[in-house]
């Protein structure tokens, strides 16, 4: 049995809907992540997991029972909050030791307990210090401490390293992994960001405007978006819209105006649709002066109309014959190039496989 | 701006901040300086302050004295005394803040819209005369009020001799209360306004009931305006006499009253000014006080 189970839950403000029909279960021990751009509703559902916000519709199922009517300081299920609300009277350790105070955990046993969830984040020695004496990722850390201190059932971190500067998220992000794996508690996370929500996560649901659009592994929401929000939302991709010239199978022969036809994988359920959308990620698109792999069914010729560079790879935009603009990305460290490959204006061809493309029905 | 005077960071924050030195000079220290100068000399025969230096008749009284200090600490009335009015004002800043707390924390998590206007009906009072507030109260306690009938009816009921309320201790305290209200609600209010209630959210979701959320987040934060609000109450509170004089009975003389006295119809200005100086060392020490226990809060 799932350990969550979100049962067709809506949450309506007035006449706008915040969430609408989401259902999703939770396996215990998972690492799952709401991702979703602002406003999209992950903080309300988040909410109402933990008991602050009430469904106007469906049902939320902690552990086999049903949460309605049950307040937050009932519920099993401890929140990290964006802003980590640390207790700015308490210390550390003071901060630590609420949630074993509230729950009656014997006076003797705090001690002991707080200095274990110090460790587990790495924070000893810090027991003394009040929350502002700390810094950002220190106070994160004290936060997910505070809430993981007498082991809940459920953890929902809501945006929990968004304040944080790149280089710690990625050590937080490294630091999240492990501890979770080591507490096996069930983390819910919530994130805008798509390459943070790929790095932690066993299963992700994509939402948007208050529904879920996919809920899959990474590498499957990456490689198979089943729709063009997923894929324009999860990684850089070039979506072109196109006609079905003709349905072989799996594989599709497009029209893409601008371009011209175009072979591509088609996504289960495409068959029968004549419109819809080829989605064709950057890195998966060969660039070069004349094109030597042969594998490449699609190639057009064009120029380079601009590139930006990003350290590790470079963007190009390839304006192609027809005139559409294609992006293509290419890796900095190919061939023992330093710089760029090319410059705009210079005539370049570039093409891909037959199964780097994806069509989506519209 | 003060670039090109080539100021001294030191110079530029002496000159920021001597506007309110020199207020602080003349409406304080000077005051308090003539005071204390006053505090040791004789009493003139008409009121006012005996000479400094006499004209040489040997009963005259003139020159320096330690005598008013040695009157103060001679008679214990007087430490009585002071005991008394430490006693009202203590009751009626611990009375404000039961009464200011609820309302203050009403109107801080009330919506936006009605705080401003919740803020003018707590200030509203200060819009008529003082005197005329407190004058106001000796009708509502007086025998003949609705309230005073109604209040000895409900203890008839209880089997208790009516009281008279007006020109008791009773009703000097409630009417300390009334006067100093605001300005413990006021503190209160801008202090628990301020509140993240993320931190709420945050204690709840740990576990923590109403209760908890209240004694271990709400208050121990709220403890400045506390502070703020029980000074504000209290000083003022220590050496009010226009309150005691209208509502109180003989024998509700405080401290404000016995100094009004000396200077007015005892015409004893060096032992008012004994009076007054302990007063403030008092209160200064109240003060200080207060503001040491809010800093040992680190709030
Ligand atoms: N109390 C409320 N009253 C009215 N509308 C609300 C309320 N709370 C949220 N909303 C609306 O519901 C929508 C979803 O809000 P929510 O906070 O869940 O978004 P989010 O996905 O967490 O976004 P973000 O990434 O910016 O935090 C928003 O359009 C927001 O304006
Ligand atoms: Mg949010």
């Amino acid at each position: 049995m799932a350990l969550l189970e979100i049962r067709s839950v809506t949450r309506r403000f007035r006449d706008f809907v915040a969430v609408d029909g989401v259902s999703l279960s939770i396996q215990a021990g998972e690492f799952f992540t709401l991702l979703g751009p602002s406003g999209c509703g992950k903080t309300t559902l988040l909410r109402m997991i933990a008991g602050f916000d009430q469904p106007d519709g469906g049902q939320i199922v902690i552990d086999g029972k049903d949460m309605a009517g049950v307040p937050p300081e009932e519920r099993n299920v401890h929140t990290v909050f964006q802003s980590y609300a640390l207790f700015p009277h308490m210390t550390v350790e003071q901060n630590i030791a609420f949630p074993l105070k509230m729950s009656r955990c014997p006076a003797g046993e705090i001690g002991a307990r707080v200095r274990e969830a110090l460790d587990d984040v790495s924070l000893l020695g810090m027991e003394k210090r009040f929350p502002n004496e700390l810094s950002g990722g220190q106070r994160q850390r004290v936060a997910v401490a505070r809430a993981l201190v007498n082991r809940p059932k459920l953890l929902l971190l809501d945006e929990p390293l968004a304040a944080l500067d790149a280089k710690l998220k990625e050590k937080m992000q490294l630091e999240l992994i492990a501890l979770q794996k080591e507490v096996g508690i069930t983390f819910i996370y919530v994130t805008h960001d798509q390459e943070e929500a790929l790095a932690l996560s066993h299963r992700i649901a994509v939402m948007n405007k208050g529904r879920v659009e996919q809920l899959d592994e990474p590498a499957v929401l990456y490689s198979a978006p089943k729709n063009r929000f997923v894929a324009d939302f999860i990684g850089e991709c070039n979506l072109l819209d196109c006609t079905v010239a003709l349905q072989d199978g799996g594989t599709l022969d497009l029209d893409v105006a601008q371009l011209g036809r175009v072979r591509a994988a088609g996504v289960e359920g495409s068959a029968g649709a004549t419109q819809g959308t080829l989605a064709l990620r950057p890195e998966k698109v060969s660039i070069a002066r004349a094109l030597a792999d042969e594998t490449c069914v699609n190639r057009f010729r064009g120029k380079v109309h601009d590139y930006l560079y990003t350290g590790d790879v470079t963007l190009y935009i390839v304006e192609v014959e027809g005139g559409r603009r294609i992006e293509v990305m290419l890796p900095n460290n190919a061939v023992g190039r330093s710089s760029k490959f090319f410059e705009p204006g210079d005539a370049v061809e570039i093409g891909w496989r037959e199964d780097a493309g994806h069509f989506l029905r519209d | 701006m003060f670039g090109g005077l080539a100021m001294s960071p030191r110079a530029a924050r002496l000159w920021i901040s001597s506007p309110p030195l020199v207020y602080l000079l003349v409406f304080f220290a000077i005051p308090a300086l003539i005071m204390v100068l006053a505090s040791f000399r004789y009493a003139g025969e008409l009121g006012g302050l005996a000479p400094l230096v006499g004209s040489g008749d040997p009963d005259e009284l003139a020159g320096l004295t330690l005598e008013n200090y040695q009157r103060f600490f001679g008679d214990s009335i007087y430490l009585e005394l002071f005991l008394k009015s430490f006693l009202y004002a203590s009751t009626t800043t611990v009375l404000c803040l039961v009464l200011a707390y609820p309302l203050a924390l009403t109107i801080a998590r009330s919506h936006a819209k009605w705080r401003d206007l919740l803020v003018l009906l707590v200030i509203l009072p200060f819009w008529s005369n003082f005197l005329i507030r407190v004058y106001a109260w000796m009708i509502i306690l007086g025998p003949q009020s609705a309230f005073t009938r109604v209040f000895n009816g409900a203890l008839g009921l209880a089997g208790i001799e009516p009281v008279a309320l007006l020109f008791s201790p009773v009703a000097v305290v409630i009417g300390l209360v009334y006067v100093h209200l605001p300005f413990m609600v006021l503190p209160l209010y801008a202090n628990l306004e301020k509140h993240d209630p993320s931190l709420l959210d945050a204690a709840q979701d740990l576990g923590a009931g109403a209760w908890q959320r209240f004694w271990r987040v709400t208050f121990p934060l709220s403890l400045p305006g506390v502070y703020a609000g029980a000074a504000l109450v209290f000083i003022p509170a220590l050496g009010i006499f226009a309150i005691p004089d209208i509502l109180g009975g003989t024998d509700g003389l405080l401290v404000g009253n016995v100094i009004k006295q000396q200077f007015l119809d005892a015409r004893d200005w060096p032992f008012g000014s004994v009076l007054s100086i302990v007063l403030t060392v008092l209160a200064v020490l109240f003060a200080g006080m207060a503001a040491w226990v809010a800093r040992g809060q680190r709030l």
